[in-house]
């Protein structure tokens, strides 16, 4: 595939596509404008509420969605909770998370029985433990930027996620959580990958039958902190 | 994947003997019909939402050109190696090419309807490849050696006992008098043994459900998780998707959103919505080194000054089939092609030709379920009337068909030879009817009365009655 069979694949398809539409001047700055616009569409009534109702609209979709949500009234009762979920389940207080600097300044010895290593999650890891940026009350969703701080990988690859939030990064639409992300990383501008979560992965391609635990987490559970 | 499209009448008798295929579609109604009701009833803004999906697309598309531009811009400001593919082949060697300049062997998927357009699958094996679905409804498929049955839920065909079979088949390995008797043990198992394949895959390839000109990114929609180990844990992620997925903001992609999962599966949003923007970046500690997308066009880019512009809105949510009567009682592989379904009726033609697709937009009662849970109000049944036209136009159709087209069009231009003809039939038809009320058979109309009785008209037409009606007469 040589450089120049790429420029003529480019020119024949957009070539095509302004034969047919047949645009001509002007339209170009109509489109940028649209694009820095930003503008808002219509946003669903149901998250406009106070953060009280925010918090439980948050909590109640994700329980829908078959997730565990737990509250921390504050960041040092962080690994009391943390601790408790896992014993709860049967599982080794054992975690993987990134460098968030957010969760290594939580005072982790205060449960002694939690170990925690850093870096991307490998195979054997058993509990992520991820920090979101922001959390959608709409429909119950966590967003998360993947970086050093938070891998990917420890989202998805071990059977038990645990994600924490802050009830500060509690927003009712998705578009507040957008707006949020560009002001981290500038208009236009996007971490590698953005994931908004929802729940523990599920399937319903076997007889559709709905069975939580397909490819990623099999049981997500949810910290808002504050 | 070879086209049967032709075939459809064959296709359609099989599939209704088909009684594994009847009893898994039977859940239709009760499940995807269902939920969607269900999400719909929640969010009084959803019919709001529709208009202004509808118009989003609509602005985009007729600025496709700009909008394809300015998010090629962005998204190989940030590392991304963006190429453009006019024809499925081109399609096709693009992503092997990739493949090869990686040193590839084993290759994972997510889920992608484009990548079935092109039947990537089997060029990248006849290059020596391993491509494995990950997807678990696709993995289903592929071990079956099928293609999918419909857009969103690949395996809806089979049912829970072939299912095992299958596993039980192609998981030699595993003891044989292990329990797998409940969708649970069917998922493990699964997961299990593409855990290994994502660890192992050299190049992870995924669609997009979007792209976002704002961002330069693409998005994927999903409930497994799949994609985003298939994209995170290879050295190279491949987006396979389509000239006609851009919008222009996160707003926008946001409102799409918003109709997505509830039209397509009735969750309110989907587990899984994944935004990717080039490749890792120096400082991150996991995620691909190369980040391509290949942008079909496969005769797309045709359609805009027709009127089949407007099934370039779709948003591939499977609504249309799910609703669909036909589809309902025959399912997805009788239509011969990738999309099956009113979507498919509408844009097989318009991709692999009318001459091979033309039974399709011929298979609907019109009832018009379709158009009115389409989350991007694409008038699909007005879309097949297009075709029908088109094909007569064209000298398709059979010769009788034609000759009775001719004849009724000769009438209804004709309105008091239209009324006497209809009179003169209803007459004649009522007379020979008298005794049993109906016909057991009837020349001309062997295609209604070999499976069920036709009803002999009353006597009166339509119009007498009604012109008795305005006239004040009592019936
Ligand atoms: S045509 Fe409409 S209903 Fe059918 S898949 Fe596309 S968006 Fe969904």
């Amino acid at each position: 595939m040589s450089d120049a069979a790429a420029v003529a694949r480019r020119e024949k398809v957009l070539g095509a596509i302004r034969t047919r539409l047949g645009n001509s001047g002007g339209k170009r700055e109509a489109v940028e404008a649209r694009i820095a616009g930003q503008a808002r569409h219509l946003v669903p009534e149901r998250s406009r509420q106070d953060a009280s109702g925010l918090k439980a609209l948050f909590a109640a979709q994700l329980r829908a969605g078959n997730a565990t949500v737990v509250e921390s009234a504050s960041e040092a009762d962080l690994p009391r909770i943390v601790a408790s979920y896992l014993r709860g389940q049967n599982l080794p207080l054992t975690l993987r998370a990134g460098e968030d600097a957010w969760l290594r300044g939580i005072d982790w010895s205060r449960e002694p029985a939690i170990s925690i290593t850093k870096g991307p999650a490998v195979p054997a890891d058993e509990v992520g433990l991820t920090h979101a940026v922001a959390a959608v009350a709409e429909t119950g969703t966590l967003v998360l930027a993947s970086g050093p701080e938070n891998p990917v990988t420890v989202t998805f690859l071990p059977e038990t996620s645990i994600i924490v939030v802050r009830a500060a990064d509690l927003v009712g639409p998705y578009e507040a959580a957008f707006d949020l992300i560009r002001e981290r990383y500038g208009h236009g501008t996007m971490p590698r990958t953005l994931n908004l979560v929802s729940g523990p992965s599920r399937t319903a391609d076997v007889g559709g039958r709905l069975v939580t635990g397909a490819h990623g987490p099999r049981r997500l559970c949810v910290v808002i902190v504050g | 994947m070879d086209v049967t499209a032709h075939a459809f009448k064959s296709n359609v008798k099989a599939a209704l003997k088909d009684m594994q295929l009847q009893r898994a579609l039977s859940g239709l109604p009760t499940g995807l019909v269902a939920q969607r009701t269900a999400a719909k009833a929640k969010l009084p803004e959803f019919e709001a939402l529709r208009d202004v999906g509808r118009d989003i697309k609509n602005h985009t598309l007729a600025h496709l050109d700009l909008y394809l531009e300015a998010w090629e811009t962005k998204a190989t400001a940030a590392g991304a190696k963006v190429h453009w593919a006019p024809t499925a082949a081109d399609a096709r060697e693009i992503v092997a090419g990739i493949c090869r300049d990686a040193n590839a062997r084993l290759v994972t998927k997510g889920k992608s309807m484009v990548s079935e357009e092109i039947a990537l699958n089997a060029h990248l094996e006849a290059q020596g490849l391993e491509v494995v679905e990950t997807d678990l409804g696709e993995y289903l498929v592929q071990i079956r050696h099928e293609t999918p049955s419909h857009i969103i839920a690949p395996a809806i065909h089979l049912t829970e006992a072939q299912i095992e079979a299958d596993f039980r088949r192609q998981h030699t390995h595993l003891p044989k008098d292990r329990p797998l008797d409940e969708p649970v043990k069917i998922v493990s198992e699964a997961r299990e043994i593409l855990r290994e394949k994502f660890i192992k895959a050299d190049v992870g390839i995924t669609g997009a459900n979007f792209l976002i000109a704002e961002t330069g990114s693409s998005i994927i929609v999903t409930n497994e998780g799949n994609g985003d180990l298939t994209q995170s844990l290879a050295k190279v992620h491949v987006v396979v998707t389509s000239i006609d997925k851009v919008v222009p903001t996160l707003e926008d992609v946001t409102t799409l959103l918003r109709l997505l999962a509830r039209s397509a599966t009735g969750q309110e949003f989907s587990v899984y919505t994944t935004f990717s923007t080039g490749p890792r970046r120096a400082e991150d500690a996991d995620g691909p080194e190369e980040y391509h997308v290949v942008l079909l066009d496969n005769g797309r880019s045709a359609l805009l000054d027709t009127p089949f512009r407007e099934v370039l809105r779709c948003i591939r949510c499977g609504a249309c089939m799910n609703h669909c009567p036909v589809y309902g009682a025959v399912g997805g592989h009788a239509y011969g092609w990738v999309y099956p379904g009113p979507i498919g009726a509408v844009i097989n033609p318009a991709l692999i030709g009318l001459e091979e697709a033309s039974h399709l937009p011929n298979a609907s009662t019109f009832c018009g379920r379709c158009e009115s849970v389409c989350p991007m109000k694409i008038p699909l049944p007005g879309l097949m009337r297009e075709w029908r036209q088109q094909e007569f136009a064209a000298g398709g159709g059979t010769r009788m068909a034609r000759s009775a087209l001719k004849a009724w069009s000769y009438l209804a231009r004709r309105p008091r030879l239209y009324h006497l003809a209809s009179r003169l039939g209803i007459a004649a038809l009522s007379a020979l009817g008298r005794t049993r009320g109906a016909f057991r058979s009837l020349p001309l109309a062997g295609g209604w009365t070999r499976h069920r009785d036709l009803a002999a008209p009353q006597g009166r037409t339509f119009q007498q009655l009604w012109a008795e009606h305005k006239r004040g007469v009592p019936r």
